[in-house]
This record gives C-alpha cells, sequence and structure tokens, in this order.
C-alpha cells in the first residue's frame, strides 16, 4: 500500500512552548489511525497542522505527494481536500442537513449535488432527515451528519477531533464500531483524535500514543497494550503497577512476586533490548529494573500458596479489581471474575500468569 | 482605525503643550481649580446616586417577587432613553418659581413671594447630580442585575446554612460578587457625566466640559481647548482603570456553569410595598413624568412645532446618524472577523486602542477632530493652490466628514462590542469546519458568519444610532454651519426657555432611545429564556 500521507518531523510552537515536538507518522491509504493521548499532549495540535489551521515551525506535511505544510509554506485548509469532523460537529445551525452537506459541494451542478447528498445519506441512515435542522436532532444524529458533510466531498483525508466524546456510553461504542465499518466500506483514511483508550482500540487500525508534543509509540492497538515501548505508554495505557526487580544474566527478572509464584519472570531472550541489556550486566550482579504488572497478569487461585491481603475492591459489573498488598506492603492489581466476592481485609490465593513481560530501567 | 482613533488623542496632547497663546498659567491660577472641583463634585454625588438606586433597584427584581416586579423588570430601563440635558430642562420648567409645582404650592399655602418659603432650587450642583443620577442608573442596574442573575443560588444556601441572614448574606456574598458588574456600570453612567454638556451648562455648574465650551466657543482659543481636554482625559483613564479591573476579575467571579434558578422570595405586607416604592420611584422620576410632560407639550405647540425646519433637522438627525450606524457595524464586522482570523497579539491590542473612543467625552473628541483634520486640511488647501491654483477651503471641518468621524470614533466601541459578542456565540469549529468544506476567509464570512450573527450586527447599528441621535456635545462643536439636528434643536430653544417649541424633537430623541431600550430588555428574557431551555 503506498503511503498518502507522511508527517515528517513537525514541530508547532504557541507562545514559546512547544506543543508539537519533531513527530512523524506515516499513513497508508484506507487506513484508520488515532492519535491517543492525555489533555495538552499535543494532538489536536497535530490535527490542526494537518489541516492548515496551524502554522509548523520545523518540518514538512505531504499529502499524495504534494508538500502541503512546511515552515515556509502553508496551503489554506480550503485548498487541502481534507475533511474534518468536530467535537461538537460544527453543523452550521442556520441550515438544513440538506444544505449543511452541500456546504461542501460548493461550485458543484446543484443536480450532482442533490445526488451526493442522496447517497451520503443514505450511507449514514438518515435519508428521512434532510429537511430537518441540527437543533431538530439527537447527538447520534448529529453525528452522522457531521460525518455525512465530511464525507461527501471525498476529501483525500479525513480527520476527526474526539467525535464521539459528547455521546453517552452506550451509544458512544455502537457509533463507533459503525463509523469504522462505515469508513471501510468505502475506503477512507482517517485520523482520529481521543484521549480515551477505548476509542482508540474501537476504531484505529494503528494508534499513536502521544504524551509532551511527541508520539512515544506508534502501532497496534495489540502493541500498545501489551508491548508497551516506553513507560508512559505502560502507565497511559490500561491499569497496572510497576514492581522493583532485579534482571540477571539468564535473562530472568528476579522480584518479590517472582520468588513466591511458581512462573518464571523470564523475557524474551530474542528481544533486542534484553540482549542490549545482558551484555551490559557484568557476571554474579544484575540491572536493576521495574516490571510491568498487568491486572491480567495476576489470577486468582484459591489453592496458591502465594497469598495477599485485600486492601480496596472495586466492582465492574462483570469483575472485580481488588488491590492486593505483598506481603513486604507493595501493591498489585488483579481482575477476578465477580463472584469470587472477598472482603477487604482478607487474604487471596494469587499466581502469576505474563505473557509479555514488560520492564523499564529503575 | 486605530491610528484614526489616536490622532485625535495625539493631537491634543500635542497642542496642549505646545500652545501659540498660552493659557494655562492664567487657566490655572483662575478657573481651572474651580472646573476641577465642580467635576470631582458632579462624578462623585453622580457615582454615589447611580450606585444605591442602581443596585438597590436591581437586587429586589433579582431576589424578591412583589406586586409589578415583572413589569419594573423592563420599566427601571427605561429612563436610559432619555437624554440628561432633557430631563434637566424638563425638571427646571415643572420646578422653578413660575412652574406648576410651586404654583400649586403657592396657591395652597397662600404664599406668595420667593422669601416666603423654601424650595430647593433645581439649577444648582445637587440638581445636577439628581437629575443626571435618574438617567444613568440604569447602567448600574443592567450590570448588576445580570450579576446577581449568573450568581448560582448554591453560593447563597451555603452562606445561609453558615448562620447568616439574608440581608447580611447579601452583603457577605451577592454584593462582592456583583462588585466587577457593579464597577463597570457605574463606570459608564461616570462617563457619560464626564460627556455632559447640556446639564452642566444650563444649571451653570462649571464643570470642565463648560470650562471646555467657554474657552473653545468664547475665547476663541483651541489650545486652551486642548489644555482642558487634556485634564479631562486624566479623568477618562482613571475611569477606563475602574471599568478595566471590574472587566479582567468577571470571568473570575461569574459563574458560566447551568444551575436552575431560583423562584424569587415574595414579599409580603408592608415590605412588598416599599419594594414597589423603591422600583416605582426612578421610573416614575426618570421616565413616566419627563415623558408626560414631553408629550403634552408636543401635543399642546405641535402647531408651532411641526415646522418645515423641524422635518428638516429629523431628516439630517437620521441622516447623520444613519451613516455613522452603517459606518460603525461595517468597520466592526472588519475588526471583529480579522482580529477571528489571524490572531497576532499585537493586532488585538492595537485594535483595544480603536477601542478607548466611547469613553472620551465628545467635547475632548471634537478638539481632537477640529486640531487634527484643519491641519490636514491646511495641507490639502496649499497643495492645492499650488498645483491647480484654487482652494479647497475646509472640505473637513466645514463638512458633515468631521462631525461623522467622531461619532463612528466615538461609538465605534460600542458596536464593536455588540458584534464582538455576537460573533464569539460561533464557535471556532464552524469557521473550520467551513474552510475545510472549500470555503475561503470571505465567502465563510459571508455564507455562515453573517446570517449568524445578523441578530447582534442589527443591534449593534440600532445602539450607535440612538447614540448619534442623542449626542449633544460633539454635534455643538463640529455640525456645518446653518446644519441642526433635533438634539441641537432642543439645545437652543431650551437655552433660551422655550422648550415647549423643541417638544417634538426631545420627544423624537426619546422616542428612538426607546428603541433599543425594548430591545435590549427583550434580548435579555430572551437570554433568560435560552438558559431555562438549556436546564
Amino acid at each position: 500500500m503506498p503511503s498518502i500521507l507522511k508527517v515528517d518531523n513537525i514541530s508547532c510552537r504557541y507562545e514559546n512552548e512547544n506543543a508539537v515536538n519533531q513527530t512523524s507518522f506515516d499513513l497508508e491509504e484506507g487506513t484508520l489511525a488515532c492519535l491517543l493521548g492525555p489533555s495538552g499532549c499535543g494532538k489536536t495540535t497535530v490535527l490542526r497542522a494537518i489541516s492548515g489551521f496551524q502554522k509548523l515551525t520545523g518540518g514538512s506535511i505531504t499529502l499524495n505527494g504534494t508538500r502541503i505544510s512546511s515552515a515556509r509554506l502553508n496551503i489554506p485548509p480550503e485548498k487541502r481536500n481534507i475533511s474534518m469532523v468536530f467535537q461538537d460537529y460544527a453543523l452550521f445551525p442556520h441550515l438544513t442537513v440538506q444544505k449543511n452537506i452541500e456546504a461542501g459541494l460548493y461550485g458543484k451542478e446543484p443536480s450532482s449535488r442533490k445526488a451526493v447528498v442522496e447517497e451520503i445519506l443514505e450511507y449514514v441512515h438518515l435519508s428521512d432527515y434532510s429537511q430537518r435542522y441540527p437543533h431538530e436532532l439527537s447527538g447520534g444524529q448529529q453525528q452522522r451528519v457531521a460525518l455525512a458533510r465530511a464525507l461527501a466531498p471525498k476529501p483525500g483525508l479525513l480527520l476527526m477531533d474526539e467525535p464521539f466524546s459528547n455521546l453517552d456510553f452506550e451509544l458512544r461504542e455502537s457509533l463507533g464500531q459503525e463509523v469504522r465499518d462505515l469508513l471501510k466500506e468505502i475506503g477512507a483514511t482517517c485520523i482520529l483524535v481521543t484521549h480515551d483508550q477505548q476509542d482508540a482500540f474501537t476504531f484505529g487500525d494503528m494508534v499513536g500514543v502521544m504524551n509532551k508534543g511527541r508520539i512515544e509509540q506508534w502501532g497496534t492497538p495489540y502493541d500498545i497494550y501489551h508491548r508497551p515501548e516506553t513507560r508512559f505508554v505502560a502507565n497511559f495505557v490500561g491499569d497496572g503497577v510497576f514492581l522493583n526487580g532485579v534482571l540477571v544474566s539468564d535473562g530472568k527478572i528476579q522480584c518479590e512476586l517472582s520468588q513466591y509464584g511458581e512462573q518464571d519472570l523470564t523475557g524474551d531472550i530474542s528481544d533486542d533490548r534484553i540482549q542490549h541489556d545482558l551484555q551490559e550486566i557484568k557476571p554474579g550482579s544484575g540491572k536493576e529494573v521495574q516490571v510491568l504488572i498487568r491486572p491480567d497478569d495476576i489470577i486468582h487461585d484459591d489453592d496458591s500458596p502465594t497469598t495477599a491481603r485485600i486492601i480496596k475492591k472495586a466492582f465492574r459489573g462483570e469483575s472485580y479489581l481488588y488491590t492486593l498488598a505483598l506481603p513486604s506492603g507493595t501493591r498489585v492489581l488483579t481482575l477476578v471474575p465477580s463472584h469470587h466476592d472477598h472482603d477487604v481485609g482478607e487474604s487471596l490465593g494469587i499466581q502469576l500468569d505474563i505473557s509479555h513481560l514488560i520492564y523499564f530501567d529503575r | 482605525m486605530a491610528l484614526v482613533a489616536l490622532l485625535p488623542l495625539a493631537a491634543i496632547i500635542w497642542v496642549a503643550f505646545s500652545p501659540t497663546e498660552n493659557i494655562w498659567p492664567h487657566l490655572v491660577s483662575t478657573s481651572l481649580p474651580g472646573y476641577l472641583l465642580n467635576t470631582f463634585v458632579l462624578m462623585t454625588g453622580v457615582g454615589v446616586s447611580v450606585f444605591l438606586t442602581g443596585v438597590t433597584t436591581a437586587w429586589l427584581i433579582s431576589a424578591y417577587s412583589f406586586p409589578g416586579d415583572k413589569i419594573f423588570e423592563w420599566m427601571l430601563l427605561l429612563p436610559l432613553a432619555v437624554p440628561a440635558y432633557v430631563i434637566a430642562y424638563l425638571y427646571t420648567d415643572l420646578l422653578e418659581f413660575a412652574g406648576p409645582v410651586q404654583g400649586a404650592l403657592r396657591g395652597i399655602f397662600g404664599w406668595e413671594l420667593a422669601r416666603d418659603y423654601w424650595f430647593p432650587n433645581v439649577r444648582s450642583m445637587g440638581g445636577a447630580i439628581m437629575l443626571m443620577g435618574l438617567v444613568l442608573y440604569p447602567y448600574v442596574y443592567l450590570m448588576a442585575r445580570s450579576s446577581f442573575l449568573e450568581q448560582s443560588p448554591h453560593l447563597f444556601d451555603a452562606c445561609r446554612l453558615m448562620g447568616r441572614s439574608r440581608f447580611n448574606t447579601f452583603l457577605f456574598v451577592s454584593l462582592p460578587i456583583a462588585r466587577p458588574g457593579i464597577a463597570i456600570g457605574t463606570a459608564l453612567a461616570l462617563m457619560e457625566t464626564l460627556n455632559d454638556f447640556g446639564t452642566v451648562d444650563y444649571f451653570a455648574v462649571h464643570a470642565l466640559t463648560a470650562g471646555l465650551f467657554d474657552v473653545w466657543l468664547n475665547m476663541n482659543n483651541l489650545g486652551g481647548a486642548a489644555q482642558i481636554a487634556l485634564v479631562m482625559l486624566t479623568f477618562v483613564l482613571i475611569l477606563l482603570a475602574l471599568e478595566h479591573a471590574g472587566r479582567s476579575r468577571i470571568r473570575f467571579y461569574q459563574n458560566t456553569g447551568r444551575f436552575v434558578r431560583r423562584e424569587n422570595i415574595p414579599l409580603h405586607g408592608v415590605y412588598k410595598w416599599i419594594a414597589f416604592t423603591l422600583c416605582f420611584l426612578p421610573v416614575l422620576a426618570g421616565f413616566l413624568i419627563p415623558f408626560a410632560i414631553l408629550v403634552s407639550y408636543g401635543v399642546r405647540y405641535f402647531d408651532q412645532s411641526w415646522t418645515a425646519e423641524f422635518r428638516e433637522y429629523a431628516f439630517n438627525s437620521l441622516t447623520v446618524s444613519s451613516i455613522a450606524a452603517v459606518s460603525c457595524a461595517a468597520i466592526s464586522i472588519l475588526i471583529v472577523y480579522s482580529r477571528r482570523i489571524i490572531t497576532p497579539s499585537w493586532l488585538t491590542s492595537f485594535s483595544k486602542i480603536s477601542s478607548l473612543g466611547y469613553a472620551v467625552p465628545g467635547s475632548v473628541l471634537a478638539v481632537g477632530i477640529v486640531i487634527s483634520l484643519t491641519t490636514l486640511e491646511n495641507r490639502v488647501d496649499g497643495l492645492a493652490r499650488l498645483h491647480f491654483g484654487f482652494s479647497t477651503g475646509l472640505i473637513l471641518t466645514g463638512t458633515l466628514f468631521a462631525l461623522v468621524l467622531t461619532y463612528i470614533i466615538r461609538f465605534l466601541a460600542i458596536s464593536t462590542g455588540s458584534i464582538e459578542s455576537s460573533f464569539s456565540k460561533v464557535p471556532g469549529s464552524i469557521d473550520m469546519a467551513a474552510r475545510t468544506l472549500g470555503h475561503p476567509p470571505f465567502r465563510t464570512l459571508r455564507l455562515f458568519h453573517i446570517p449568524l450573527v445578523k441578530s447582534g450586527i442589527f443591534t449593534a447599528m440600532l445602539i450607535v444610532f440612538v447614540d448619534c441621535m442623542k449626542e449633544l456635545p460633539a454635534t455643538l462643536l463640529l455640525r456645518p454651519f446653518n446644519f441642526e439636528t433635533l438634539a441641537t434643536h432642543v439645545y437652543l430653544f431650551a437655552s433660551d426657555e422655550m422648550i415647549e417649541y423643541s417638544a417634538l424633537s426631545a420627544l423624537m430623541i426619546v422616542l428612538a432611545g426607546l428603541i433599543p431600550v425594548v430591545v435590549l430588555s427583550k434580548t435579555i428574557s430572551y437570554s433568560q429564556l435560552l438558559k431555562q431551555k438549556a436546564d
């Protein structure tokens, strides 16, 4: 697949502060990508830079082989053939659904405009609503009109800024899935910005986790969750705690849990990073590290010789999230099916079941 | 535009410091201390008066329910439609020795001569303070009321739960939170006080404006006028500082969160009539009485007043005000929209400077405009004589250009404010949506912004229009020869104690002034309606 969008080492500055700092990524045609990060991490600035509302101070952006942004060049947004769906939808309140969608088809024949509107409304299941005004629609319907309006001009790239954050929880999930299916069907290339990892995981083929103006990791949702490359990514995505441990020469990590559990904490020896780290370790000593323990890495087992005291519990419907204290006082999390209802203060038998060993330098 | 607004002020400073005939020492040793003291007393008096009236009525309306409260809510705004000079002429007429009130008193008590009894003289400092307070308090009322309405009732409840009484809670919580709004309202009222010429002139209160007119028109000394103008500008700076302090704090004090407004507390027994009286008096004295007198004069002297001159003056007023209103709106749209699409900080501060005009008294602005335009005129005239052999004469100061320019500079801030606030309700994402859908900036403005903010533009034009109709000091100073407006007509006749014959003009001004008051009160209740809907 050819790469349609090339974001090359871009930087943006707001009032002497780097909002985006030397960030790069490529997007292949038909990819649905997500930029995920906490508020203020620069993800929306990246979107504004791609759409042309934010000037670059360094780097360049290329769309379909044409350079559209650099420190010296800024093609105006209206000439980029990029569409956008906004957090508040930004539907024109004084225009009907029909006119809203036609706004993106300025200069085209009235008859062809009408045909496009009809077709796109069919896609989003709103054919009966073309003469309504935005305020007469529900939140989910407004969302779909915004999407239809963005798709009508057949943009080369679709940008979405927190498009689901104004919807309630259930609608969010179903609509997220629906939008994904629709975009896949028409083969659109899209970047979605969100602070919600669930949105990112439901929607994205690829996810970029951003922090302090940089993309810390660019990968599939699976990799982002199970193979976080930086401590920030490990922390931001999913629950988990870091346990102090020591990496020793055979690739094993010794930590409080490994002494009690049956399973060895062994890294994937073939991994470059471990090999590199192991070479640095002098015989007889070790390297001090921190191991990421996710709640699903610890499973509940009544027969296990290892027990930990329950400090806190949070009901999540299908499961409990227990906070446990190991004998040394170190705390870990575990996710247990909710019919295992234990009281705070009780001891819980646990076992380690780690399929991806993630560690960071201490 | 900012440059054009700054030029007159710069000109004042320049001329004030380099006068051809230096009367500054003379001014300082003779009349200036008196002018200063009078202006100071006048402004203090009006400040206290508008504060008390405005805050009391605003609090009663926003916290309690009593007979007529819904009607008073908008009626309390009506005095805003009456220019201070009109009310001054009318009350003098009503309360002077030969007037109906003293006449009736004499009839009842059998007095005959002025020394038989004591009656306050309207044409005095006290009278000026009273009357100006009567028509200017709505500024404070408007600002205070919206502050009170925007306060979360939870704040009030929290304080009551701590064991404070209702009144104590008002003093401890509601009033301090409304302070920025009240400061803005008071500052606006005081700017009007400083601007006033008609009242102080008629009442022979020697305030700075009266001094400026005296030095310029009677002594024919523009340099001296500029010097007095400079002194007035320091007052302006103080007021601007007050207003700015209010505005910068209002963001922190006012609650933008959504909350359900409580029902107002019903008042019973004697209290409800006290509340009724407190709200009725300002409306009665500030609007109903003067309006009734104007109507009766208008009807009684209709034949003498409905003349060709009157129609000409009315036409003049309408034309000049309309030109100024449309120009202001157009310039404001350009300023606001360009600030929206390009946002370098120097542009923002630059356009802020251009909005200072409203604080500068009309007479001061007139001095500055005349100084700068005369300089320009002489240059043009000189060039024309040199190259084309004829004189262009007073092409700027001798025509309506100077007057319209003054109106625009003075009222630009009002229209910019109104248009900006309606623009700010259009989220930035609308601009971005239009741009990504392929519309360049000016088509975006035409297709999406203008339809969305047209009511704001209309309001802006309306307010500027009415302010121009009312404007007296700058109009008096800058009108071309033989050109009268309704306002100057009222002034000239009233000075000759013939207010009856210009009552129709005054009535026109007041009626025009009523339009924005009605629109204003409509939008207030409209915004409340929207709020209720959102809840």
